[in-house]
């Protein structure tokens, strides 16, 4: 699969609300390339529901129902079984939620929808804060990073969500990225192919909330992956297969760029290098980094 | 396109629901075809989808729409395109 | 008891249907089988003390082939009305049920359902709220969700509550209203009481309340963004038609109650029902449970040389003014509420006379009653009109407290 194959479809049109540089409209072209028109969405409160566009109008060429911000899964799960009761299983049913709506608020609807076994496609598009609501942590901000809420830098390690969807054991989950459209396109396109509930989460570096040029939105999801801040992975019948660059470095076939280069070209981590160095800070985030690293490496190799 | 009759908030698909989004840049991106190896990075990574796919796949740029992020230049390994700063006059 | 005994309705009302069952049941069991007999299509409930075996009643439904939807156990009130909304967005019939601390941890969807006019139908049994743990009957969780724009109803008996149902999904789906409705019933004393209850055949109830047709939907023929951002103007007009379509409610509600009644030989009022009024110079009001224990107190009190009626608050949402200005031509009017707005007054009270001001001379007296659950028989409903009619009660007399 090479970015030429990838298909014309798009359901987002231009001149949106988003910002410019938006991970979350470059996650969502890619991923309507996979799914198409025949698609059904549930946005809770995040970016996208502003993204959208001020009512009359929308952005969107696909239903989409908006939802309160703990609700996506729930709405979901009542979407799907109308679908079904109206014989139209056919129609895809995607939920898209921010980390906000899936890591704390949404997690309780998430866990439920997925223990049901209820059939849609659940996407979050990570971009390690309430991004909407103006840069607040998350449960998915990481060690250190400056947010309005965590001005000295967050005190505490992210939530590895993979980890907690695995424990749910459905028939698909994965782990993307913005930067690397063919595999997003791909898991999507498998999720798509599978009865059930099947979860992908696309780190999407926010160029407002992680303090970088708008023009750099890529390059920090290939640094991302290239420095183990984010691993490219599927879950299918308990089985965790690395893809790509994750593959590699979890097999030691290439050593991870330091996690440095990651984080001293954005903002949100200045406090970490000026006025001086945080030796300590940086010492625990590396650190913290590897033994990530070596945990994926004795669940999975 | 059908219209409900009923008073709630329903919105229908628009190109532009935001208006003409060019208007937000402060650069733009400026392409030269010679250069362009027709890698289709730019087309894929655009946020706004104003890389326009032709069918023999080189693009245009849709500067009604492009917000000017710079990303496209940003991506194209062979710097076809670059950002140039929008002036007063239009 | 859920006995099932073919033959003719012997009880009161003017039933005379030879094709009628009748079902001995709770209140919970009541409302399951008419949820059923209106084929929803999506059921999305959480089970919470005392309407447990409503949504048990439907899992019933659901193992005897009866319920042909999807019954979806959610892990939360907040999901099951989430549930509901999504379904009922993408265009069918859905309903639920709950109960004080369930009904309020929703209460953040009770507003979107409004507002997204969707017709859902939900029973709520009206539990006291916490803290302490209270499974007894006030009308505070519902009271309190009077802001929402769901329709109410509040029941006195279990055929009230089936054919309360039923009528509920016709109205709610009227594209005049388009609005949610919530039935509400006292705990234990409706949702776990047996009473006999007619049920009319299916194809009766099929031929009363017709498939529904939605007035929005997410489809994917005619893809819509529903919910995204609206500005003020635009906002405010929603809030109108909302109010505009609770005004079209007050019309439908006593059409959709004459149509059951010749149909079904039933009625139970509409906006209110009135009882023994001919004549009286005190109407008492009161909703639920207590309206009903109040025809004992009633007759009781006419037989003394009282000329009291009754006025039982079937509908409080929309708030039927203009009944209750008719009520006050006639005469004064005691107020029994099984709620508080705490820091105010009983919520029926304060509206009664905001339904009366400057267009009545008629004195209204509240009194509040039954809170936490605390029974009120008809003797301490007869004690309070005695009260009122002394001419020595108070403002607002909290029965069995202070005062009376």
């Amino acid at each position: 699969m090479a970015i030429k194959d990838l298909p014309d479809t798009e359901c987002v049109m231009p001149g949106s609300a988003a910002c410019p540089g938006c991970p979350a409209t470059i996650a969502l072209r890619t991923t309507f390339k996979a799914l198409g028109k025949n698609t059904i969405m549930v946005v809770p409160a995040c970016c996208t529901s502003v993204i959208e566009g001020l009512h009359p109008n929308t952005s969107f060429d696909v239903p989409v129902m908006n939802i309160a911000f703990e609700a996506a899964a729930a709405g979901a799960s009542g979407v799907k079984a109308a679908l079904k009761q109206q014989g139209k299983d056919d129609i895809t049913v995607l939920a898209w939620a921010g980390d906000g709506g899936t890591y704390d608020i949404g997690i309780q609807a998430l866990s439920g929808a997925l223990e049901r076994q209820t059939d849609f496609i659940y996407i979050c598009y990570n971009n390690q804060i309430y991004s909407n609501t103006g840069i607040q942590r998350s449960g998915a901000t990481p060690y250190g990073a400056w947010t309005t809420t965590t001005v000295g830098g967050k005190t505490e390690f992210r939530k590895e969500m993979g980890e907690i969807i695995q424990a749910h054991h459905i028939p698909y989950a994965a782990q993307a990225c913005v930067s690397y459209p063919e595999d997003l396109y791909n898991k999507v396109k498998k999720a798509k192919s599978i009865k059930g509930p099947k979860y992908i989460e696309i780190i999407a570096p926010c160029p407002p909330g992680w303090r970088f040029g708008m023009e750099k939105t890529v390059e920090m999801g290939t640094l991302a992956v290239e420095t183990g801040a984010w691993a490219l992975y599927e879950y299918e019948n308990d089985v965790v297969t690395f893809n790509g660059k994750s593959k590699l470095l979890l097999e030691k076939k290439i050593e991870p760029k330091p996690i440095e280069d990651w984080i001293k070209l954005q903002g949100r981590f200045r406090h970490l290098f000026k006025p001086k160095r945080d030796v300590k800070r940086l010492k625990e985030i590396q650190e913290h980094t590897d033994m990530v690293w070596e945990r994926y490496r004795k669940h999975h190799l | 396109m059908k219209k409900y009759d009923v008073v709630t908030t329903i919105s229908y698909p628009k190109k532009g629901a935001m208006g003409k989004t060019g208007s937000w840049r402060v650069f733009k991106p400026i392409l030269d075809k010679e250069k362009c190896v027709k890698c289709l990075r730019c087309w894929i990574y655009c946020p706004e989808g104003t890389i326009i796919r032709n069918k023999d796949d080189t693009i245009d740029i849709d500067y009604e729409y492009c917000k000017g992020c710079g990303i496209c230049a940003n991506v194209c390994k062979v710097k076809a395109i670059t950002m140039e700063r929008e002036t007063t006059k239009k | 008891m859920r006995q099932c005994m073919q033959g003719k309705s012997h009880y009161h009302g003017k039933g005379d249907n030879e094709k009628m069952t009748v079902m001995i049941d709770t209140g919970n069991y009541i409302a399951a089988k008419a949820a059923t007999m209106a084929h929803p299509d999506v059921v999305a409930a959480y089970p919470i003390t005392p309407q447990t075996t409503l949504v048990e009643g439907i899992a019933n439904y659901v193992k005897s082939g009866e319920f042909k939807g999807e019954y979806i156990c959610v892990e939360s009130e907040h999901s099951a009305m989430s549930a509901c909304i999504g379904a009922s967005a993408t265009g069918v019939r859905t309903f639920t049920g709950t109960s004080s601390h369930g009904l309020l941890l929703m209460h953040e969807m009770l507003h979107w359902a409004a507002l997204a006019r969707l017709p859902i139908v939900m029973c709520n049994i009206n539990r006291v709220v916490g803290p302490g743990w209270n499974i007894w009957t006030d009308e505070n969780d519902s009271i309190s969700q009077r802001d929402t724009g769901w329709l109410q109803f509040y029941c006195s008996s279990n055929q009230e509550i089936f054919d309360t149902i039923i009528q509920s999904f016709k109205l709610a789906e009227n594209g005049k209203v388009s609005l949610p409705v919530m039935i509400n019933y006292n705990a234990f004393i409706l949702s776990h009481t047996s009473m006999p209850v007619d049920i009319p055949e299916q194809k009766e109830i099929d031929d009363f309340l017709p498939k529904y047709k939605p007035k929005w939907k997410l489809d994917v023929e005619n893809p819509i963004t529903f919910g995204n951002i609206i500005l003020p103007a635009e906002y405010e007009k929603v809030r109108k038609d909302m109010q505009n379509s609770q005004e079209n409610a007050k019309k439908l509600i006593p059409e959709i109650a004459k149509e059951w009644k010749k149909k079904f030989g039933r009625y139970h009022g509409d906006l209110i029902e009135k009882y023994n009024c001919d004549g009286a110079e005190y109407i008492l009001l009161s909703m639920g449970a207590i309206g009903a224990e109040s025809r004992v107190a009633i007759n009781n009190l006419r037989k003394d040389g009282f000329k009291i009626g009754l006025a039982r608050v079937r509908t409080f949402r929309p708030f039927p003014k203009e009944e209750i200005l008719k009520l006050g031509k006639q005469g004064n009017l005691i107020v029994i509420d099984r709620n508080i707005s705490v820091g105010s007054e009983g919520a029926v009270f304060s509206e009664v006379k905001a339904a009366l001001y400057g267009k009545s001379d008629a004195k209204v007296y509240g009194f509040i009653a039954g809170l936490g659950g605390k029974d009120v028989t008809y003797n301490d409903i007869e004690t309070i009109c005695k009260k009122a009619v002394s001419g020595k009660a108070k403002d607002c007399e909290w029965y069995g407290l202070e005062g009376v």
